[in-house]
């Protein structure tokens, strides 16, 4: 999301219409920028709360199918929840290293951010595949439906993630760390750790709730 | 495999004429114009200065234009079916059960997700950022990519009406008939894509206006100091971030029951068909005040506009505007009370639904107010403005009828419901959008439309409305259900012809509306308003030349109080000068860019391509669409420089005017 804001710019007074004198001031790009982002990250969020209900409608949905009970395997999903969290950690130290541009904790942070999101997609699929092999995939029944769409909505976001990682890593190297740059990094930061928000709770209503029926 | 998928020539529908000449019309058309663009060298311009534009002017006429041209293309729907049910008594008329199941679908769904929506979104792209003192939106480029994501939407459905099918479910595909097994076409894919891709556009629109309100104003410009339109459009686009991705969700679940064999709203393995009937209510219900609530902030506008007074109980309206906005999400239930929910449930959604009634009384009354003891001064804009109070009240009252469970009953599905919802969109939304258009017609180009072509239309279309609609109501009261084909009960003939004549009546004042916009073009400079103020107007963007410069206001205004412009106005003329010329520097602008309308090149043939399952383009498009994003993240120069030399001109260009204007008005008294 690339944002120009000009409004701050140009103000001067003494015009016909500033001489009722008010105060106030424009807020900074930075600012707007990282509001914008947040409104964007809470419809996000409304379009998981819909999966996540119709997940809750569908749980009993097994159309004689196996249940969450019988699929999921707790070790794989805590070891995905310890990948992704880390990751969360690794994120926030890159975004130390842009805004106090220290290229090495920058590059190293992000590297690992990725190897951990990307460990993370790999887990989830192989998670995936042994379901559908074991004939339970999502078109089996109403419930593996609303699962692999739920899940699978997480997992497309950290695809997205982990590509905008990487255009976030280019930028810097052919960028450095300029003001818009690290803007963009702000907004990742957020995007990221959205995504940890949202995958504690997939792991406590989905995996814990499911194991626990 | 196929390399182009589903795709082939069977998909054009070479047998039914009617479908071959619209599109041999269409496509004529469209040829011609981009022949007499080229040719005149146009070209460039237009490129120039509206294609790759990122003006919130110029995107905020562009979505006015895509709903009028939308307009045309739903409002011939409607033609079609109101001549079909006039001529099928006892008798097939002459569009197949097939077409026309297309033909309504159509019309509902171009007329709400391409005429009301882009036209209330164009709207509060071009006036907000005016009225809240600001030189754009906080996000420019994204503005424009939200903007060609509309029109790839509008561009897939119109597609479908030459290559392919479109769906035959009604305007919310409900399921199971939407589900592969009963649609086993295109059709329902056109609908779902295009709506898809332009549902994206709709929630960063909603996105970038919710972050300039609150976000960018002029500095003094509080919450409680804003016009009234800025508050709606705050609460429309709330509503827009709370409920689009509601939208979204269901149709991506809807999609991957068609496309990968998903349960989500099947008849077997497991699917629950009224979860969909509950999520898409969910963001249907706010929908309709996503509609609305800007349309009454226009009516706000003109009401004080044109009764030369503020409006009142400006307070409660604000409070009346965000209690509609939360009550938005408490209602969707009574869109299917008959569908067993039970008595308990019904009765509580149907207490909300009245409860509605409420703060929409006190918007009603507010403005009844403002223009009691006003001088009314009986413009175009005022008379869409009266004539919608009246149309609304009686469609808010048929609400409020069918928000009673029992009545619901024996209403539900009858054309009684299709009466009272064109009743408050037609009455609300288009009315609220034709007087927002004619208010700020003279604010985007610099001259008037005429008025009396203007007025001319208002009286065909408001008593277009009455003939058209108004025996839909006896019909569903007399028991006939929308949506059919043919019929054999003889007594709703007459009825149904009344209506069809209606419908020729509305036809004469979009008539009306096109010949005004000619004529008013090829008179402009009869119509010509040099002040930039053509209606005495009360908010800031009457403060701004007309057209307004790129960068709206020389100097950004200073706000004390509520009304600024009128206060400042009225000092002005008490001595009988402007005041002092400001300090000019330099201003910064957002550079205008492509990439919106290269993102729109993509995502239109990754829609088309998604729809005809062409997995290779599929690819190739979503590349084409992330390599954009990339070459315009790379982007060194964003900004470019206006000279304070060049606003000092232009400033002082309307300065002279404003001067001259109020020397004649000194003169005169």
């Amino acid at each position: 999301m690339s944002a120009v804001h000009a409004a701050a710019k140009g103000h001067a007074h003494g015009a016909d219409l500033t001489e009722a004198g008010g105060h106030g001031h424009a807020e900074s790009q930075r600012i707007v920028v990282a509001y914008g982002f947040w409104i964007f990250l809470i419809s996000d969020i409304i379009m998981f709360a819909a999966f996540f209900a119709t997940y809750a409608v569908l749980t009993d949905s097994t159309a004689g199918g196996p249940s969450g009970k019988d699929l999921f395997g707790i070790g794989n999903v805590a070891l995905e929840t310890a990948f992704l969290l880390t990751s969360s950690l690794t994120c926030g130290l890159a975004g130390i290293g842009a805004q106090a541009r220290n290229q090495k904790l920058f590059y190293i942070s992000m590297a690992i951010t990725f190897v951990l999101g990307a460990a993370f997609l790999v887990l989830e699929l192989r998670e995936f595949a042994e379901m559908i092999e074991a004939g339970a995939g999502p078109s089996r029944s109403g419930f593996l439906s609303a699962f692999f769409a739920l899940i699978g909505c997480h997992g497309f976001h950290v695809t997205a993630g982990l590509l905008w990682l990487l255009t976030m890593m280019a930028q810097v190297y052919a960028k450095g760390f300029r003001d818009d740059i690290l803007r963009r990094m702000l907004c990742f930061s957020l995007f990221w750790h959205t995504l940890d928000i949202i995958w504690v709770a997939l792991f406590s209503l989905v995996y814990l709730v499911g194991v626990a029926q | 495999m196929n390399l182009l998928g589903k795709l082939s020539w069977e998909a054009v529908p070479f047998h039914e004429p009617i479908v071959m000449v619209t599109s041999g019309v269409v496509a004529t058309a469209i040829t011609a114009v981009l022949i007499w663009v080229l040719v005149k060298g146009y070209f460039p311009y237009i490129w120039k200065e509206w294609l790759s534009s990122v003006d919130h002017k110029k995107i905020g006429v562009m979505y006015i234009m895509l709903a009028m041209v939308m307009l045309l293309r739903g409002f011939s729907d409607a033609i079609l079916m109101r001549s079909q049910q006039a001529l099928a008594m006892n008798a097939p008329g002459y569009l197949p059960p097939d077409h026309y199941n297309q033909i309504f679908t159509a019309h509902g769904t171009m007329m709400i997700f391409f005429v009301a929506m882009p036209f209330v979104i164009g709207l509060m792209n071009f006036v907000v950022p005016l009225q809240l003192g600001t030189r754009d939106v906080a996000f420019p480029t994204l503005n424009s990519v939200g903007f060609w994501l509309t029109a790839t939407g509008a561009l897939l459905v119109n597609i479908s009406l030459f290559v392919g099918e479109f769906a035959r479910t009604g305007w919310l595909p409900y399921p199971p008939l939407s589900e592969l097994q009963y649609s086993p076409g295109v059709g329902v894919d056109y609908y779902l894509w295009a709506l898809q891709i332009s549902g994206v556009g709709t929630l960063l629109s909603g996105v970038n206006l919710v972050t300039t309100v609150l976000k960018v104003r002029a500095p003094g410009m509080s919450y409680l100091r804003m016009p009234m339109f800025c508050w709606t459009t705050l609460a429309s686009n709330l509503l827009i971030v709370a409920a689009f991705p509601i939208l979204t969700a269901t149709f991506a679940m809807l999609l991957l029951d068609r496309y990968l064999g998903f349960h989500f709203f099947t008849n077997d393995g497991g699917g629950n068909l009224m979860m969909f009937m509950n999520l898409i209510w969910a963001w249907g219900h706010p929908e309709v005040y996503i509609l609305v609530l800007p349309a009454f902030g226009v009516f706000s506008e003109v009401f004080s506009t044109f009764s030369r007074k503020p409006l009142f109980g400006y307070r409660s309206m604000v409070i009346a505007t965000m209690a509609i906005c939360v009550l938005a999400f408490m209602v969707w239930l009574h869109h299917f009370f008959t569908m067993g929910a039970g008595g308990d449930v019904n009765a509580i959604f149907g207490i909300a639904t009245m409860i509605i009634a409420v703060p929409t009384g006190v918007k009603i009354f507010n403005w009844l107010f403002t223009m009691y003891g006003g001088r009314v001064v009986f413009h175009t804009p005022v008379l869409w403005a009266i004539g919608f109070v009246v149309t609304f009240v009686i469609g808010g009252m048929t609400g409020v009828l069918l928000a009673v469970p029992p009545a619901d009953f024996v209403l539900h599905n009858s054309l009684f419901l299709v009466a009272h919802f064109h009743n408050v969109i037609i009455g609300g939304v288009l009315f609220g959008a034709f007087a927002g258009y004619t208010y700020w017609f003279p604010k985007a180009f610099g001259f008037k439309l005429h008025e009396g072509i203007g007025k001319a239309a208002f009286w065909f279309w408001i008593v277009g409305f009455y003939v058209a609609f108004m025996p839909l109501y006896w019909l569903g009261l007399d028991g006939m259900t929308r949506r059919m084909q043919h019929y054999d009960v003889p007594e709703w003939r007459p009825w149904l012809l009344v209506a069809a004549f209606g419908a020729v009546l509305i036809a004469i004042g979009i008539g009306l509306q096109i010949w005004q916009v000619v004529y008013s073009i090829r008179h402009r400079e009869e119509l010509r308003d040099l002040t930039g103020d053509p209606w005495d107007g009360r908010s800031l963007e009457w403060a701004t030349a007309s057209p307004p410069p790129l960068f709206n206001f020389a100097v950004l205004p200073d706000v004390e109080g509520e009304e600024t412009y009128w206060v400042v106005k009225r000092a002005a003329r008490e001595r009988a000068s402007l005041s002092a010329e400001p300090k000019y520097v330099d201003i910064e602008m957002p550079r205008n860019s492509p990439v919106g309308f290269i993102c729109a090149f993509f995502a239109t043939i990754l829609g088309f391509a998604l729809i005809w399952h062409i997995w290779w383009l599929v690819i190739a498009a979503f590349l084409g669409a992330f390599a954009t994003f990339v070459v315009f993240a790379w982007r060194d120069e964003h900004e470019e420089v206006i000279p304070a030399e060049t606003v000092a001109r232009l400033d002082r260009e309307n300065r002279a005017s404003r001067s001259a204007a109020l020397a004649r008005l000194a003169a005169s008294s």
